[in-house]
């Protein structure tokens, strides 16, 4: 499946906007991405190893939470959208700029 | 939504101006006294705002309200296309304003100059048919959606991030609400680092009108507007997707049991308060004019610059250049028997080296207060600031 990150997550990713990755559930293919980038786990994963509730996941164009959850099954050639809250005309909260 | 009354006529100068509106059958006469007649807040009169704004008052829409308490900076002039260099340092809403009315006299503008709160929204929303939101942070986000849920009006939504936008209709009678779509805000903690700040220019400018776009279709109550679809931008791709939306059954705000019933904390809900001040707090510093004159006194100081190479290309003071993001791997560069000085732009991200040095071990290592910025302000103007 192809994994689309969004552009917060990149740094994450090594700067990737995609990945390919195996798994035939938006589980594996989740756990499979995070351990390739451990890094993006405590962005799309809580302390209980749920999904943050401010990350959704897609199989193609249906969000995930209106599927399986994260058994969602995946085929061959679907996408994995993760789509992150952003906020607007700045990065975050009245930091650095 | 709710027909509002339509206006009486159009006087003759209107129906020239708007001739071309009137001459296309999903406009017609009938769509441009809707116009006329409806009321937009736009909150933000910004990145988002501008073209929002500009193109909702050409449009003809006749009530605009504004909301926006801050001045027009230098920076924005990149993207926040409503004011000009002239502006630089006047209210937004004066400068919004003025152009606003220069482009339609026809439109009456109502300035709002107050941060929109838990103790205004509503009675400000009271007014308008339709608000656009066009802010830039968590918290007035879920503030605008609840006011929006809670006041039945359709909540226009846009937000970009460097070359990435969204942009949905949230709140109306039978769609989603932005909770539906994101129940929780994302912890201060998580929320995309500092380095990785800016935006594209255009972007607000794409959204922005894709906003105005939304917002026309409302009142026309023509075309397909894009509630229960979450539309995405990439503009570097200049690529277009959609997403589904549902209206969550469960949604705490528009859902069958809600348990907003009412404005709340929404710097607390989105855990900033008594964050304001992350990690500058206990961190040794050290001011601009001090380092000059340890310098000057011939100290061996080695200054650490944890800022991105192409900020390095603006200005720099000569510092080591490990980006913060670089440094857990490269801390072996460093030599902590030496007197280590980390700078940034403003002294945030440096803040936050000095604290990961100090973890890991490091004596003598200080934050130069202000940064990058700071230093241009005191030590050495040519210093250019960004």
């Amino acid at each position: 499946m192809k994994i689309l990150i969004p552009t917060p997550l990149r740094p994450y990713a090594e700067k990737k906007d995609l990945v390919e990755v195996g798994g035939r559930t938006v589980d594996e293919g989740l756990s499979q991405l995070t351990s390739r980038y451990p890094d993006l786990r405590r962005h799309l994963y809580g302390e209980e190893g749920k999904l943050r509730a401010f990350v959704n996941v897609y199989v193609n164009d249906d969000d995930i939470r209106y599927l399986n959850q994260e058994h969602t099954p995946v085929q061959d050639g679907d996408t994995l959208s993760i789509v992150p809250s952003i906020a607007g005309g700045c990065c975050c909260y009245g930091c650095c700029r | 939504m709710k027909e509002p009354a339509t206006q009486p006529a159009l006087s003759n100068e209107e129906i020239l101006r708007y001739s071309r509106h009137l001459i296309i059958p999903e406009v017609a006469m009938e769509g441009q006294l809707k116009l006329k007649a409806a009321k937009v807040l736009c909150i933000g009169a910004g990145g988002l705002g501008s073209p929002l704004a500009l193109y909702l008052a050409a449009a003809g829409v006749g009530t605009l309200g504004l909301v926006d308490f801050d001045v027009v900076d230098f920076t924005n002039l990149q993207r926040q296309v409503l004011h000009g260099t002239s502006d630089v340092g006047r209210k937004k809403l004066d400068s919004a304003e003025e152009t606003l009315r220069e482009v339609n006299p026809f439109v009456e503008v109502r300035k709002f100059e107050t941060k929109l709160s838990s103790e205004n929204a509503l009675p400000i929303f009271r007014d308008f048919d339709i608000i656009a939101d066009g802010t830039d942070n968590f918290p007035t986000r879920y503030l605008v959606n609840d006011a929006c849920v809670l006041a039945g009006k359709p909540n226009v939504y846009a937000s970009i991030f460097r070359f990435e936008g969204q942009a949905s209709v949230f709140a109306t009678q039978e769609g989603p609400c932005y909770r539906c779509l994101y129940p929780e805000p994302p912890p201060p903690g998580l929320v995309p680092s500092c380095a990785e700040g800016g935006v594209l220019g255009i972007l607000p400018g794409l959204l922005g009108v894709i906003q105005a776009t939304e917002t026309v279709k409302l009142i026309l109550g023509k075309g397909d507007a894009l509630i229960g679809r979450l539309l995405l931008v990439d503009a570097l791709g200049m690529r277009f997707r959609e997403l589904k939306l549902r209206k969550n059954p469960d949604c705490p705000a528009c859902g069958k049991n809600p348990t907003v019933t009412g404005l709340i904390d929404y710097q607390e809900f989105c855990g900033i308060r008594g964050e304001e001040a992350p990690v500058t707090a206990g961190v040794p510093e050290i001011t601009p004019l001090e380092l000059k004159r340890r310098l000057d006194a011939g100290e061996d100081l080695f200054i650490l610059d944890v800022r991105e190479p192409h900020e390095y290309q603006i200005c720099h003071l000569h510092g080591h250049l490990i980006p913060l993001g670089d440094l857990p791997q490269r801390v072996h560069e460093l030599d902590s028997s030496r007197e280590i000085v980390a700078h940034c732009r403003s002294g945030v991200r440096s803040a936050k080296a000095v604290d990961f040095l100090r973890q890991a071990g490091f004596r003598k290592v200080t934050n130069l207060k202000g940064g990058i910025l700071a230093w241009s302000d005191q030590v050495d103007p040519r210093v250019p600031k960004y």
